[in-house]
């Protein structure tokens, strides 16, 4: 009998600086997984904590961490040279099918853009899968601007609009919360679209507010759930929200759904 | 088809089980009680028919015998970790219909919501599972409304009488075990309760409007969230993971998952000082919409047994059954 509760060990092959507290570890790993899933990730002695994963290729998964809790304190102590235990991956993810032939529009918070970067890195890649790709980014100020690189390809390539809720006066680039930018979105046929909303959730909130005064049908929308998910097996009953459990059945849901997800 | 044997044969009986099973059943602690003088009745290992308390029920409920309160998931040291081994022996537990009725919701989210839990699984095929018969309604329970009062998956059912035992025995490799030579062999069917003094009528049209109900800030303004309705419950299943590190040596370690409550603070806590459901009331209001709507709509029937522990350990005499029965009057037309 498998036993789920086991980690498996992965090397640290890369890791990537966004912030003074938001690093990306790319892991070692070589088994199936989809943009919006996430991993139980540990050390020991410290805990478990899920992560959701930020980016993927051949033989490496990324995971983008926030020094925030116990667990992820000591993954940024302890990184140099070493593993990090992992289970997963967890959770239902992003589908690419949903998104292909729409016009999509990605629309992330903070650390929020890390469990849809697969998507937004996907369509990047190949542009012509969509009618159109806009990624609309929101951070805090200029200093938590994540993915930089990521970015620089990315503005190449689809229509991206980065801003920050507040900057110092001479920041050359968009201030303003992401939801400013919503009522001017260039859609051309509503019903064809197809919108992605991850972030804190009072942000989810109001974007999605924004998005439905463009009168784009509920079922265009996705959304990605924020719970405790402590051992991502559907068991625990940390991050159930009415019938449905997170960690099984989420953490992305059809808005026409996940709206009525209340616990 | 049952038995009529004496009570020395039963004892005789349990003997036998004793060989092959650890025993598990309520048994009184005299004086361990919440208050001074006063006693408990919880699960424990027995060793003789005449520990077991047949008279009342359990003030905590079996699933610990499945479930423990924390339990070593593995073992750590520097680089490798190491699963503990499962008891070699059978399990015997004691148990009563509401009870049974309740290790089917155990199951149902051990077993079948996503893959099955190694460790609640490997203890699961050991058990067997003795039926305690209700011959009169125990003081909160509301059995009779849940249609708990009747189980039949039971592997033995004793009933204790002055002298004698009634048996009855489904269980065909328990059954080897009773000495038939001078059995009775008669019709047994193990008592239940028809009625309770606690009635409750479930809410038939229970939606994502029922969230806004006064009943939840009237009940749950009295709620300290101390989660012992929680710990009582023989559904409540939920469990946070743990590390623990030894103080002698602080490499070594093992992890854990300890029982959690939805009522106490930190349950929903995420990383980053975010938390869901800050409010008592908001904390009732999911564990009582977990029990009787929202576990329903995923696995088919209610989650709650009507065992009534909840009602009978509150220390803020918060009544469950009375928030169902506010929430069922407002459907009446």
């Amino acid at each position: 009998m498998n036993n789920a509760y086991l980690p498996f060990s992965s090397t640290v092959t890369e890791i990537i600086r966004h912030t003074d507290i938001e690093y990306t570890f790319r892991m070692s790993f070589d088994g199936k997984v989809k943009p919006g899933q996430f991993f139980e990730v540990s050390i020991p002695r410290y805990g478990e904590a899920p992560i959701s994963v930020s980016g993927i290729k051949k033989g490496t998964v990324d995971l983008t961490i926030r020094k925030v809790g116990k667990v992820t304190d000591q993954i940024f102590e302890n990184y140099e040279g070493s593993t990090l235990l992992m289970r997963g991956p967890y959770g239902n993810g992003f589908e690419i099918r949903n998104y292909r032939g729409k016009e999509l529009f990605v629309i992330a918070g903070g650390t929020g853009l890390s469990p849809v970067k697969g998507i937004v890195d996907y369509f990047a890649d190949h542009p012509e899968e969509a009618v159109s790709t806009t990624l609309i980014a929101g951070f805090k100020s200029p200093k938590d601007i994540l993915f930089r690189e990521d970015f620089l390809k990315w503005e190449k390539r689809l229509q991206v609009i980065k801003t920050v809720d507040a900057a110092p006066e001479d920041y050359k680039g968009l201030t303003g919360m992401v939801t400013k930018n919503i009522p001017d979105l260039p859609v051309m046929d509503r019903s064809n679209t197809a919108f992605i909303t991850v972030g804190p959730p009072v942000m989810i909130r109001f974007t999605i507010q924004e998005i439905v005064k463009l009168s784009i049908p509920e079922k265009n929308i996705w959304i990605s759930h924020e719970r405790k998910m402590c051992c991502g097996l559907g068991k625990c009953g940390h991050c159930k929200m009415d019938s449905t459990y997170v960690c099984l059945d989420g953490p992305v849901f059809n808005y026409a759904e996940g709206k009525y997800l209340i616990d | 088809m049952g038995y009529l044997i004496s009570r020395k044969a039963a004892d005789q009986l349990f003997e036998k089980l004793s060989e092959s099973h650890d025993i598990f059943a309520p048994k009184c602690f005299p004086g361990e009680g919440c208050f001074s003088d006063t006693d408990i009745i919880r699960y424990g290992q027995v060793r003789s028919l005449a520990e077991i308390e047949f008279e009342h029920r359990s003030d905590y409920s079996f699933k610990e015998a499945l479930l423990a309160i924390h339990e070593t998931l593995f073992y750590f040291t520097e680089d490798t970790t190491s699963v503990p081994a499962c008891m070699d022996r059978r399990l015997l537990i004691f148990l009563r219909s509401c009870d049974l009725h309740a290790l089917k919701r155990l199951d149902a989210i051990y077993l079948h919501n996503g893959p099955e839990d190694f460790y609640y699984k490997r203890l699961r095929e050991k058990a067997d599972f003795v039926l305690m018969g209700c011959e009169k309604t125990c003081d909160t329970g509301f059995c009779a409304s849940m249609g708990t009062n009747r189980a039949d998956q039971y592997d033995l059912y004793l009933k204790l009488n002055q002298n004698t035992v009634l048996i009855d025995c489904p269980s065909k490799s328990l059954r080897a075990l009773i000495n038939t030579s001078d059995a009775g062999v008669c019709e047994v069917t193990p008592d239940y309760v028809t009625e309770n003094e606690e009635k409750v009528t479930l809410p038939e049209n229970l939606s994502v409007e029922s969230f806004d109900h006064p009943v939840w800030e009237a009940y749950g303004s009295r709620c300290i969230g101390c989660g012992r309705c929680n710990f009582v419950c023989p559904t409540c299943a939920c469990f946070t993971m743990q590390d623990i590190i030894y103080q002698d040596n602080a490499r070594v370690g093992e992890r854990r998952r300890v029982w959690a409550s939805c009522q106490v603070d930190g349950y929903t806590d995420i990383a980053g000082g975010g938390s869901f459901r800050k409010k008592q009331s908001e904390r009732m209001r999911f564990k009582v919409m977990h029990k009787i709507y929202d576990f329903e709509k995923r696995f088919g029937y209610p989650m709650c047994v009507g065992c009534g522990r909840c009602d009978a350990v509150c220390p803020e005499y918060i009544s469950y059954a009375n928030l169902i029965n506010e929430l069922a009057k407002e459907e009446q037309p």
